[in-house]
């Protein structure tokens, strides 16, 4: 192992997580707004990977270019999916519930993919996807530089909304406490909508990534949702900046260890991490035990 | 009035009299269905989601293409054949569930194997609880045979061997020719894992040096640290355990991004998967790339041209973009039709006796002999290679069906 290896592992780790980091937002954002579990958040992000493509391939349209389409068209899905299912859970059980229903609808989703687009993995491809540049003695591909920065900008977008807007006071205030917010007059169940249709557009941006630098079939969403489950565990159910530091360290932690060690225990050693993490602080690296008691 | 009241009587008459003469064609005709023969089922559990998916699927097309040879000729003994096909959703759980509820609720005849060797091994220990053959056409890993089950046959080449003519071939090379580096790098897999070993003695007694040599979990979703490792190696060979397309394509993503290019660079799987690999990785990244297998679109073997020019009739595609699992489930419904007409019936406890008997048997993939652990011992390794867009036999070199070598490999996108 060279100096060279652990900076360029590390590098690696940061630029693809962030990406990992964007798609498990939407999942944390919806949890701590409406205590959902949206286990359809891996399926959605492969339905962003596929509009992609089928963007590139069929109307020759580029990979970012393309996002100005799916985004919206994906929040929109977010907002149907929200409205016919998941407004309609109420009650105690209503978490549990959802990740039922959730599920459903990610099995639903697989079949019409696997129908529309075969079983056969695709990788969306594009000038910048397999070329690098060299940068203090170390390639750089391209694609892990702009997913990194779509991410940056994505965040960025959503943590100005959160924090700068009065629609943000409004999530703010249904993360902190739903009753509460209620009360002083937020409309609940629209800043729900919205905030899962939020949720699931930025699947598109991860999706359109992802495609990128892995081969997919509908399939491939198991993996993705179990490693975004992963991250917002890590990170604290509920929190936007947890989900940015877990994803990051959940890539970098593995990466470094296959290099430093061996790739055979780069997987198993982000789990020690996430049950040394977990044995101490059970809410989480940033999640707070109180909103959820609650 | 009456004229018309006696033509509506003459046509009521007539028409029950039609209908009865329509009744008793039609009870005839159910009399003589009743002594057709009934059809039987053949129980599969196929990984149609997860993992295995791409490579299920081509399973379940080639069962399917055989089983539609097969009725259009008749069928097993006169019995139509009727595919029992569930999905285990690339899971050794659910494939164990599955060969009990074929056996036990769906009363299936016979039994076909599924997808890999992870899961061949725990559906033939279902059927050895029943007295049920299992046949199979991907479970060649050393631990399915090392299990001692007698009623499992394994009808494609033995995964050890995979490697061997690409070895031998690459050891053989003039010492200014031969490479003198290899990595070796391979996912933790009943498929994959005893392949490697097997390549790299052959290939350092030759003074094929190991520059790098790593196992990865198959779990692994960024690959870049370890093919950036490989290419810091600088190796000229490398020879990838991988099993399905996403390792393939990532790690020859990450080595164009590292501006690596090997000159020989052979994957256990993946390269296989036809149009899947092509449309992956992109036909100019394809060129150059190897596989051992043991048949492929343009094979000679007895039944082969018939089965592809079906195939494609059926599918679509070019004999070069067919899967080579089509091969191997078809080859199974092959030996299992022969020794269903040997035996005489479908009693699988003959069928188990009659595979273990030392015959020799014909498939699309070439003969078939088993041997007492259930491996297939008459099959040939080879090793193919894309060439531009198509998919080649490159060796052995001694057969005549092999294209020259394309060595080195272009550099990727070119």
């Amino acid at each position: 192992m060279n100096s060279s290896a652990l900076i360029h592992a590390i590098i690696d780790g940061v630029l693809t997580g962030s990406v990992y980091a964007l798609m498990a937002t939407g999942l944390t954002l919806v949890f701590g707004v409406m205590d959902i579990i949206n286990l359809a958040q891996g399926i959605l992000v492969i339905l962003g990977a596929y509009l992609s493509y089928t963007l590139s391939v069929h109307f020759g349209v580029d990979l970012f270019v393309g996002l100005i389409f799916t985004i919206p068209t994906l929040f929109v899905v977010g907002v149907v999916i929200e409205r016919l299912f998941v407004a309609r859970l109420k009650g105690p059980e209503r978490t549990a519930m959802s990740i039922l229903v959730t599920y459903a609808i990610s099995l639903v989703i697989e079949g019409i993919l696997n129908e529309v687009y075969s079983i056969n993995q695709v990788q969306l491809q594009a000038w910048y996807v397999n070329r690098s540049f060299l940068i203090f003695g170390i390639y750089l591909p391209y694609i892990y530089l702009l997913g990194f920065i779509l991410a940056a900008v994505l965040l960025g977008s959503l943590y100005f909304m959160l924090y700068r807007t009065r629609f943000g006071a409004s999530i703010r205030a249904s993360l902190s406490d739903q009753t509460a917010a209620a009360l002083v007059g937020i409309d609940t169940k629209r800043v729900a909508t919205i905030c899962f249709g939020i949720g699931v557009a930025v699947t598109a941006a991860g999706g359109m990534i992802y495609g990128a630098t892995n081969a997919f079939n509908a399939s491939t969403s198991y993996d993705l949702i179990s490693r975004l489950l992963t991250i917002i565990v890590l990170g604290g159910m509920g929190s936007l900046g947890g989900a940015l530091v877990a994803g990051i360290l959940m890539v970098m932690i593995g990466d470094v260890v296959a290099v430093v060690w061996s790739p055979i225990w780069s997987s198993m050693s982000f789990f020690v991490v996430l049950v040394i993490v977990l044995s101490l602080r059970p809410q989480g690296l940033f999640g707070k035990q109180s909103a959820r008691v609650a | 009035m009456k004229k018309y009241g006696n033509l509506w009587r003459s046509l009521g008459v007539t028409s029950v009299a039609a209908s009865t003469l329509l009744m008793m064609a039609n009870s005839s005709g159910a009399v003589s269905k009743s002594h057709a023969l009934a059809p039987i089922k053949i129980g599969i559990s196929l990984s149609l989601s997860g993992d295995f998916s791409a490579d299920g699927v081509a399973f379940d097309q080639g069962y399917k293409l055989w089983a539609a040879d097969v009725n259009a000729h008749g069928g097993l003994l006169g019995h139509q054949v009727q595919l029992d096909v569930v999905s285990d959703a690339s899971s050794p759980t659910q494939v164990v569930t599955n060969y009990q509820k074929l056996i036990t609720n769906d009363h299936v005849a016979l039994t076909f194997g599924p997808f890999s060797s992870l899961l061949s091994l725990p559906a033939a220990k279902i059927d050895a609880r029943y007295g049920y053959a299992m046949i199979e056409g991907a479970g060649g890993a050393p631990s399915v045979f090392q299990a001692g089950l007698t009623n499992l046959f394994d009808v494609s080449l033995p995964v050890k061997d995979s490697l061997l003519p690409f070895a031998q071939w690459i050891s053989a090379l003039p010492a200014g020719k031969r490479p003198t580096t290899a990595a070796y790098v391979t996912t933790n897999d009943a498929f994959t894992e005893p392949q490697i070993p097997v390549a790299q003695n052959i290939m350092q007694k030759a003074g094929i040096k190991t520059a790098y040599y790593s196992v990865f979990p198959s779990e692994t979703t960024d690959y870049t640290p370890i093919a950036d490792a490989v290419a810091a190696a600088k190796a000229q060979v490398v020879v990838l355990g991988s099993v399905d397309v996403p390792t393939v394509s990532s790690f020859m993503q990450a080595f164009e991004q590292a501006h690596y290019t090997p000159k020989v660079f052979i994957a256990t799987g993946g390269p296989d998967q036809g149009t899947t690999f092509a449309k992956a990785v992109g036909i100019k990244n394809a060129d150059g790339m190897m596989v051992p297998n043991a048949w492929y679109g343009g094979a000679t073997t007895p039944g082969s041209a018939a089965m592809v020019a079906e195939y494609v009739k059926k599918y679509g595609g070019t004999p070069a973009t067919i899967s080579a699992d089509v091969a191997e489930a078809y080859s199974v419904g092959q030996i299992a039709a022969q020794a269903v007409k040997a035996t005489g019936g479908f009693n699988n406890a003959k069928i188990v006796k009659y595979l273990h008997s030392g015959v020799t048997l014909t498939s699309v993939q070439g003969p078939v002999k088993f041997d007492s652990l259930g491996e297939n011992n008459q099959a040939t390794a080879f090793t193919f290679q894309w060439q531009g867009a198509n998919f080649v036999q490159i060796n052995p070199v001694s057969s005549k069906a092999s294209k020259p070598v394309l060595m080195p490999k272009p550099a990727w996108g070119k």
